[in-house]
C-alpha cells in the first residue's frame, strides 16, 4: 500500500470536497439563510487540510488496483464524514450519527431519510441533501477524474473500475478522462431537461432544481414531508419518465447519440429493463386497479411506484404499505434486481441477474448433456470467466452481508417485515422499505447501532461491495 | 488522433503504451482477451475482442473514425489483410509489419497494392541498425539522419583521453574537428550540454558528424578502432538472415550458429557467402570450436533473450569482441546497463521509433514534418530531423535571434549537399533539414522548438 499517494489523493477530494461546500453557502446566500455560515466554516476546515496535504506530491506514484478500492472506498466514507458536520454544527439534526446516517444516505444515492420533518429544514440544507444525491449518482471520483490530472493514466483506471457500478466497466471512447467526461455531459443534459420539464409544471426554481437533482442521481431526497403526493400528475408524470430514464445503462445514450440506433436498441440488458418495467407496471396497476378506481390512476400510481423501486430512487405518490401483498412482493423482488449497470441506479443491478440466469440454464444443460460445452453470452458476447466469478462472489457475499446486517438490525425488536426491508431497502441504495421504514416513514426511531449497520451496508450497496469489504482485510493495509 | 492497434502483443503493447503518453486515443484489437485485457489494464486504451480481419471487429473499433490503423499481430498476412480492410473499411493511413523476407523483398509492390502508407519490419530494420554499429565498432549506438550522411554515434570517452576535464567552449579549439557534441549521459543523469560543461572520463557522448571525419575524430580522442572482419551470429531467425545478408554483402565473414537442421539448410541456401553452423549457441565447447575468442564480433539474436544475455557476458569475458545483444521481450535497462553486454538492439522499440515518427508527421501538417525520429537513453532523450517548409517560423531569424527551448539544441543543418553546423549567425532556410536533440518529448514539429 502506498500510503503517500493515497494522502495525496485524499487531499485533492479535500480540495474539491470544499468547493462542493460552497454551493449550499450560495444558496443559503441568495435566500439570506444565516446557516450557510457552517458550510462556509466546514469548507474553510476543509480546504486548509486539503491544501496542506496536496502541497507535495509524492516521488513514489505507484498505484495500483488495491490503492484504487481503497481511495475510492475511504474518500466516500471522508466525504460522507465531512458533509455531516454543517447538519450537525447548525443544530438541525444535533445528533452526528443521524447527520452522518442522512449524507450517507444522499451520497449512496439511498434517500432513506432519518428527518421527520424536511419542510422545516433551511434550503441550503435540503439543497446539500438533493446534491449529495446528484454527486453520489454519478460517483464523486468520476467527476473528480474529469477534472483533476491524476498521477497517471492507470490510477484513474482503477479508480473508474472501483467506482463504477454493475458487473463489468467498460469505457464509451478510447480515453478515460474523455469516456468519464462524456457521462458526465450527459448526466447533466438530462438533469437540465427534467429541470426545465419541471419548472412547466409551476414548480420554483429551487423545488425544481432539488427534484432533478435528487432524481438524477436516483437518491429520492425529498423536500416535502408527505414525499412526492402532492404535487401535480404532470409533475408526478415527468418524475417518472426521468427515474425510468436515469435508471438506464448510459450506453445507450452514448450510443443514440453516436446515431448507432441499432446498437442501443440491442442492447439485452436495457431490453429487459425496459420488459421487466413493463410487466410489473401492469402487474401492479391490475391489482391496486380496486385502491385507485380508475384505469389512469391506478396505472400512474403503479408506473411511479415500480420506477421508484427499480431505478432505487425512493419517492413516492402514495404509501404502498397499504397495498395488496402481491404487489408488496412485486416491489420486494424488484428492489434487490435494480436498475442496469453502468446508470445511476443501485440494486444488484439487471446484467448481473442476466448473467445469474444464464448461468443457471447452462449449468442445468449440462447436467443434461454432461458434456456439451456452452459460453455465456451477453450483448452477442462472450461473458468471460472473470466477470462471472465476480459475479457469482458477489452474490455470496450480498447474501452473508445482508444476513449478518438483519440479525443486527433485528436487536431493535421491530417486526419482521421493518427489520428484513429496512436493510434491503438501505443496501440496494432504495430508500423507503415496508413497514415501518415505508415511503410515509422513516429510520429516526432505529437505534444508533442498527444506523452504523445500515451506514455500512448503503456503502456496501452503492460501491458494490468489494471496495469496502476489503478495507477490513489487513492484508489491504500492509505497506 | 484516433488509432487502432490491432494486436497487443510486443510491438502492440509498446505502441499503445508511447503513442497514449503522445495522448492520442488508441483502440487496440487483440482476438485473445487475456492479452487484451491486460494491455487494457495497463494503458488508457479501449480494447476490442476479435479478429482484426473482421469488418464488424474494425467498425466496433471505430475504423470509420480512425486516423490510422496500425497492424502488428503475429502474423504477416493478417497484418496485410487487416489494413486492406481498414482501407475499404474506413478512410484511414494503414501500417502493417512485414517480418517475412519473402514478402519484404516484395515489399514496394504489396505496400503500392494495398493502399499501405508504411510497412515496417523490425528485423530488419534491427539487422540494419547492428551492421551500422558494426561499421564504427567503438560506438555504442549509431543513428543516421539525412539520408546517411550524418550520424549520431553514442560513444564513452575512454581513459587519458583528451576530453577528459574539457569545457565544451574550448571544444572545437582543442579538436579542431567538424563534429558536435550533443547529449552527455552521466550515470543516472542526461545533459544537452551548453559552452560551460566539462567532460569525464566516463560520460557516454552523443556526437553528430559525418562519416568522413569520424575516424580522424576517434584517434584524437583515444579510441582504438579495428576494422570488423570476422562476425558470429548466434540464432539464424529472421534476424539472423537479414543480418547475414547485410553482412556478407559488406564483406564480411558470417558465421550463423542455428539450432533448427532445416533452418541450417535453408539458411545455407538463401547465404551462399555465409557459413552456417547447426548447434546451440549456448554450448561453450561448440562456439569456443568456431573461435569465438578470435571472432571479431558476437551477435547474440536468438529468440530467447536470458539466452543472449548469457552468451554476451560470456563473449565479453572470453574474447575482445564487439558485443551486440538483441533483447526482445525483457524490460529491464537498467540493470542491463550496468552489465557488460556490449550495445543492445531491441527491434520493438525500433519498430515503436519508426511508427511514431510516421505519427507525429501525419499529426503536423504544416511548416515541417518529421523525418527521422530517435530516442535515446532509456526515451528521455529525442532526437529529430525535421524537413522544414517556406511557412516555418523558425526561417524568419537567425538563430541566435530564435528564442528556442530549453534543453533543446539544433545540432545540425543539411541544406542541399552541404552539412553546416549551425552557429548562432546560421538562419534555417526552406527546404533544409534540421535536426534537433531535446529532452522536450513528443515535438511535431519544427516550430515546437520555440519556446
Amino acid at each position: 500500500m502506498n500510503y503517500r499517494i493515497l494522502v495525496y489523493t485524499l487531499g485533492w477530494i479535500l480540495n474539491f470536497q470544499a468547493l462542493f461546500l460552497l454551493l449550499p453557502c450560495l444558496v443559503a446566500l441568495v435566500y439570506q439563510e444565516p446557516s450557510g455560515w457552517n458550510f462556509l466554516f466546514t469548507a474553510l476546515v476543509v480546504s486548509i487540510i486539503g491544501i496542506i496535504l496536496t502541497c507535495k506530491k509524492p516521488q513514489n506514484n505507484q498505484f495500483h488496483a488495491r490503492e484504487g478500492f481503497v481511495l475510492v472506498a475511504v474518500s466516500w466514507i471522508l466525504i460522507s464524514l465531512i458533509s455531516a458536520i454543517p447538519l450537525c454544527i447548525s443544530g438541525e439534526v444535533p445528533n452526528y450519527i443521524d447527520a452522518l446516517f442522512e449524507m450517507v444516505s444522499g451520497y449512496t444515492t439511498t434517500g432513506a431519510s432519518i428527518l421527520t420533518a424536511v419542510e422545516e429544514l433551511p434550503k441550503c440544507m435540503n439543497f446539500w441533501r438533493c446534491f449529495s444525491n446528484w454527486i453520489g449518482g454519478m460517483g464523486v471520483i468520476v467527476f473528480i477524474v474529469t477534472i483533476l490530472p491524476m498521477t497517471g493514466s492507470n490510477a484513474n483506471m482503477y479508480l473508474m473500475r472501483a467506482e463504477s457500478p454493475g458487473p463489468s466497466f467498460g469505457k464509451l471512447v478510447p480515453k478515460l478522462k474523455k469516456t468519464a467526461s462524456l457521462l458526465y455531459i450527459m448526466y447533466i443534459v438530462l438533469t437540465l431537461t427534467q429541470l426545465v420539464l419541471l419548472l412547466f409544471g409551476g414548480l420554483d426554481f429551487f423545488e425544481s432544481l432539488c427534484i432533478s437533482t435528487a432524481t438524477a442521481g436516483t437518491g429520492g431526497f425529498g423536500i416535502r414531508n408527505d414525499g412526492f403526493s402532492g404535487y401535480s400528475s404532470y409533475v408526478q408524470i415527468v418524475v417518472t419518465v426521468f427515474m425510468f430514464l436515469f435508471g438506464v445503462n448510459f450506453k445507450f445514450y452514448f450510443l443514440i447519440v453516436m446515431k448507432k440506433l441499432k446498437d442501443a436498441f440491442l442492447i439485452e440488458e436495457v431490453r429487459w429493463y425496459a420488459i421487466l418495467y413493463a410487466v410489473a407496471t401492469i402487474l401492479i396497476a391490475i391489482d391496486i386497479f380496486h385502491l385507485f378506481g380508475s384505469v389512469g390512476e391506478s396505472l400512474k400510481h403503479s408506473a411511479f411506484q415500480v420506477a421508484t423501486v427499480m431505478t432505487t430512487t425512493g419517492f413516492a405518490t402514495t404509501d404502498f404499505n397499504q397495498w395488496p401483498i402481491f404487489s408488496q412482493m412485486i416491489m420486494l423482488i424488484l428492489m434487490f434486481v435494480g436498475a442496469c449497470a453502468g446508470s445511476t441506479g443501485g440494486g444488484m443491478k439487471i446484467s448481473r441477474f442476466i448473467i445469474y440466469i444464464k448461468s443457471a440454464q447452462k449449468e442445468i444443460a449440462c447436467l443434461l448433456h454432461p458434456n456439451s460445452v456452452k459460453k455465456i453470452k451477453m450483448d452477442d458476447k462472450v461473458v468471460d470467466h472473470e466477470t462471472l466469478r465476480s459475479a457469482n462472489v458477489y452474490l455470496i457475499i450480498y447474501v452473508l452481508l445482508v444476513s449478518a446486517s438483519v440479525l443486527l438490525v433485528s436487536l431493535n425488536g421491530f417486526d419482521l417485515i421493518t427489520t428484513v426491508t429496512s436493510v434491503i431497502a438501505t443496501f440496494n441504495n432504495i430508500g423507503p422499505g415496508l413497514g415501518v421504514v415505508g415511503p410515509m416513514g422513516n429510520y429516526s426511531s432505529l437505534s444508533v447501532l442498527s444506523k452504523l449497520v445500515l451506514i455500512f451496508d448503503m456503502l456496501a450497496g452503492r460501491l458494490e461491495i468489494f471496495p469496502i469489504v476489503m478495507l477490513f482485510f489487513r492484508d489491504t493495509w500492509k505497506r | 488522433m484516433n488509432i487502432i492497434i490491432a494486436g497487443c502483443g510486443g510491438v502492440g503493447s509498446t505502441l499503445a503504451e508511447q503513442l497514449t503518453a503522445e495522448n492520442h486515443e488508441i483502440t487496440v484489437i487483440d482476438n485473445n482477451s487475456k492479452n487484451l485485457q491486460n494491455v487494457v489494464s495497463q494503458f488508457d486504451v479501449m480494447g476490442v475482442l476479435g479478429n482484426s480481419t473482421s469488418y464488424v471487429v474494425q467498425m466496433e473499433a471505430g475504423i470509420d473514425k480512425a486516423d490510422l490503423l496500425i497492424a502488428v499481430t503475429d502474423h504477416d498476412e493478417i497484418n496485410m489483410l487487416t489494413c486492406l480492410i481498414a482501407k475499404k473499411a474506413g478512410n484511414c493511413q494503414t501500417i502493417a509489419r512485414v517480418r517475412s523476407p519473402q514478402y519484404f523483398t516484395e515489399i514496394d509492390f504489396i505496400r503500392d497494392e494495398l493502399g499501405l502508407s508504411m510497412a515496417v519490419n523490425p528485423e530488419f530494420a534491427a539487422a540494419q541498425e547492428i551492421s551500422r554499429l558494426l561499421q564504427i565498432p567503438s560506438a555504442l549506438e549509431v543513428d543516421t539522419f539525412a539520408k546517411g550522411r550524418v550520424n549520431l554515434i553514442k560513444m564513452e570517452i575512454p581513459q587519458n583521453s583528451e576530453l577528459d576535464q574539457l569545457m565544451l567552449a574550448d571544444f572545437s579549439q582543442k579538436i579542431g574537428i567538424d563534429t558536435l557534441i550533443c547529449i552527455v549521459e552521466r550515470d543516472k543523469d542526461v545533459f544537452i550540454p551548453g559552452g560551460d560543461f566539462v567532460l569525464h572520463t566516463g560520460d557516454k557522448i552523443y556526437v553528430t558528424m559525418q562519416m568522413s571525419v569520424l575516424n580522424d575524430f576517434l584517434n584524437k580522442i583515444g579510441l582504438k578502432e579495428k576494422q570488423i572482419k570476422k562476425v558470429m551470429i548466434a540464432g539464424g531467425g529472421n534476424m539472423g538472415y537479414y543480418l547475414g545478408r547485410i553482412l556478407t554483402e559488406a564483406h564480411m565473414q558470417v558465421k550463423i550458429i542455428e539450432k533448427k537442421e532445416e533452418r541450417c539448410a535453408e539458411l545455407s541456401e538463401l547465404l551462399p557467402k555465409a557459413m552456417i553452423i547447426h548447434g546451440n549457441a549456448t554450448d561453450r565447447q561448440l562456439i569456443l570450436e568456431e573461435d569465438l575468442e578470435t571472432t571479431d564480433a558476437l551477435i547474440a539474436v536468438t529468440d530467447i533473450d536470458e539466452e543472449n544475455i548469457l552468451l554476451a557476458l560470456y563473449a565479453n569475458k572470453v574474447s575482445n569482441a564487439k558485443v551486440i545483444t538483441r533483447i526482445n521481450r525483457l524490460s529491464f535497462e537498467d540493470v542491463l546497463d550496468n552489465m557488460p553486454v556490449g550495445s543492445t538492439v531491441t527491434p520493438k522499440d525500433i519498430t515503436a521509433e519508426y511508427i511514431i515518427r510516421y505519427v507525429r508527421s501525419m499529426q503536423n501538417s504544416y511548416g515541417s514534418n518529421v523525418e527521422t525520429l530517435y530516442r535515446m537513453v532509456d526515451n528521455r532523450v529525442e532526437a529529430l530531423e525535421f524537413h522544414v517548409d517556406a511557412d516555418a517560423k523558425v526561417t524568419k531569424a537567425t538563430l541566435g535571434e530564435l528564442k528556442i527551448k530549453k534543453n533543446t539544441l539544433i545540432c545540425c543543418i543539411s541544406r542541399d549537399k552541404h552539412i553546416i553546423r549551425p552557429t548562432g549567425r546560421d538562419i534555417i532556410m526552406a527546404g533544409d533539414s534540421v535536426i534537433v536533440v531535446t529532452t522536450n518529448r513528443g515535438l511535431n514539429g519544427i516550430d515546437e522548438i520555440l519556446s
